[in-house]
């Protein structure tokens, strides 16, 4: 009985009650919380040591939500606060009883997504969550073979929202990953996933005979966002690994660890981007058949395929997009657009690389320039060759009403605020 | 005395050969290493977080040998926990390496990265093999 009515009285705090320090961040001696960045620019890291954080969304308020992929105190979904305007988040109010990657706001609800679902929650007009217990299930059932099972999701100005479903597989071969092993054809993944899939965000419990297979032949997708603009979808793909482990007598390890690129793309409805049957080669500027359908490296392949809008180096696993929207950057940011690369691992034996906040100009809804890096060390600095060895990963980006850049970290939980100070 | 000697003798021998073919082994088991395994479980067995396991200090590493060999030559695609976490890629078959490479490769990770296990023998690698999967 006791212990019914504690957790009844736990049911019961309210949000601004649930308040608990940030005893992760103090104010850090590191110049620009370890980060190296462009001149003007400064960083702040505003929370730590909560949760796997992922994607993350920010309120008209400066309020932030972020999704994590580990559970902690129970929780997945952290909504963080800053009350003493020091900048630094100082009240935590945890709720979703789910591991996930995907958050978004939008038209006054709050999407966040599982592995499987994806689920929503009615705003107040402080773009707090009403009943944090009672979220609106929208979708169900999406395909978690554990291999890019996160579900990231972006909304449009029409009324849906699209979830990437990640291919349960490296390249869609008989055996994955396997020395020699051969592509299926046709590749059976596509029909469930290998792509976005369209639904509406207003309606419950659907699945896929719901939602519309917008584009396919996508391996991995993590970052996403609509493009206002242009008004059309961009993604980042996870190009496929293992081309030297698996075709030794085809690719060198060196030639492994710069192939693939990692690939963006502008969607419409009906859009292929050919995996597994091509991937694109940043050095040739050429998709390429993979050798799993009888590639050599050099036929080129994917006649039905689209080029991608800007290729990157290989392995650098970009799991955020952001079209900078905001006033505060210098002009040369304005709609351009921001990537959170998570950092390679398969370019092994090599040095690792990548674990940064890319940009690149657009204008008029097209790249204007050649990529750079915005954001870099968050790794820690040194050349290094083991991922673990990380201190930090880019994961989630997300804009503040003040046009500051929020980035995640999925190794520690971190939350950084950069700004820009002429 | 003399028998004393000779058993002192016999013993130590066949430490030192034991030691040798254990170090032969290891040597064998390196290379194997390089080639098939450190692209995902890296130089220092460190793996990637959340998608390959590490192969320091892990149950699986460390314990029932049959089970490891098994997970080498037919590789892994369930979702079962490692110690505690979750990797989400998929381990590829090896039934292309032999027993020999196999059992080297494995007496070189059981006894690497901090690791100190008893070595594989080809012997175990071929009774897991011929079992039936």
């Amino acid at each position: 009985m006791k212990k019914f009515l504690l957790y009844a009285f736990c049911l019961n705090i309210s949000f601004a009650a649930y308040a608990s320090g940030n005893d992760g961040v103090k104010k850090s001696a590191d110049e620009n919380a370890g980060l190296k960045l462009p001149a003007g620019f400064t960083a702040v890291k505003i929370s730590e040591n909560i949760g796997r954080a992922r994607h993350i969304a920010v309120t008209t308020q400066g309020n932030v939500y972020v999704k994590s992929s580990k559970l902690y105190n129970g929780k997945g979904i952290f909504y963080m606060k800053d009350l003493n305007g020091d900048g630094i988040v100082d009240t935590v109010f945890g709720f979703g009883k789910y591991t996930g990657t995907g958050i978004a706001i939008k038209n006054g609800y709050l999407y966040a997504s599982s592995d499987e679902e994806v689920f929503r929650y009615k705003l107040n007009d402080k773009n707090e969550v009403i009943n944090p217990d009672q979220p609106e299930k929208i979708i169900t059932g999406l395909i978690n073979r554990h291999q890019h099972e996160s579900k990231s999701i972006a909304l449009d100005n029409d009324g849906n929202i699209y979830v990437n479903i990640g291919a349960y597989a490296n390249a869609c071969q008989e055996k994955d990953r396997t020395l020699h092993s051969k592509g299926r054809m046709p590749c059976p993944i596509l029909d469930s996933a290998g792509g976005i899939w369209q639904f509406k965000a207003n309606k419950l419990n659907q699945t896929y005979g719901d939602g519309i297979r917008y584009a396919t032949g996508l391996r991995n997708v993590v970052g996403l966002d609509w493009n206002n603009q242009t008004n059309t979808l961009f993604v980042m793909q996870h190009g496929r690994d293992q081309l030297h482990d698996n075709w030794p007598e085809l690719f060198d390890s060196k030639q492994s660890a710069e192939l693939p690129a990692e690939t963006m793309y502008e969607l419409h409805k009906g859009s292929n981007a050919g995996w597994p049957y091509i991937y694109y080669d940043p050095i040739q500027h050429k998709k390429i058949l993979a050798p799993e359908y009888g590639g050599d490296g050099k036929i080129e392949g994917g006649k039905d395929a689209q080029d991608p809008t800007v290729a990157f180096p290989g392995h650098m696993a970009p799991n955020a997009l952001l079209f900078y929207t905001g006033n505060q950057f210098p002009e040369k940011y304005k709609n351009g657009a921001f990537i959170a690369f998570h950092g390679s691992w398969n370019r092994a034996p090599e040095p690792q690389k990548g674990y940064l906040v890319a940009f690149v100009p657009f204008k008029n809804g097209k790249p204007s320039g050649e990529w750079e890096i915005f954001a870099d060390d968050f790794a820690g600095g040194d050349e290094f060759m083991s991922p673990n060895k990380a201190k930090h990963r880019p994961t989630g980006l997300a804009q503040g009403p003040d046009g500051s850049l929020y980035v995640t970290d999925d190794v520690k939980g971190a939350v950084y605020k950069i700004s820009y100070k002429k | 005395m003399k028998k004393t000697v000779l058993v002192l003798f016999f013993i130590t021998s066949a430490a030192l050969l034991k030691a040798q073919s254990l170090k032969a082994s290891m040597d064998r088991g390196q290379k194997v290493y390089e080639k098939v395994c450190l692209s995902c479980h890296m130089a220092d067995g460190g793996g990637v977080p959340h998608l390959n396991p590490p192969l320091s200090q892990t149950s699986y590493v460390l314990g029932d040998k049959s089970k490891i060999i098994y997970i080498v030559l037919h590789g892994m695609t369930d979702r079962i926990p490692i110690d505690d976490e979750f990797y989400s890629n998929n381990m590829a078959t090896h039934t292309d390496l032999n027993d020999q490479q196999i059992a080297d490769v494995l007496t070189y990770v059981r006894n690497s990265f901090g690791n100190k296990a008893s070595a594989v023998t080809a012997a175990e690698v071929k009774a897991v093999r011929n079992k039936k999967k």
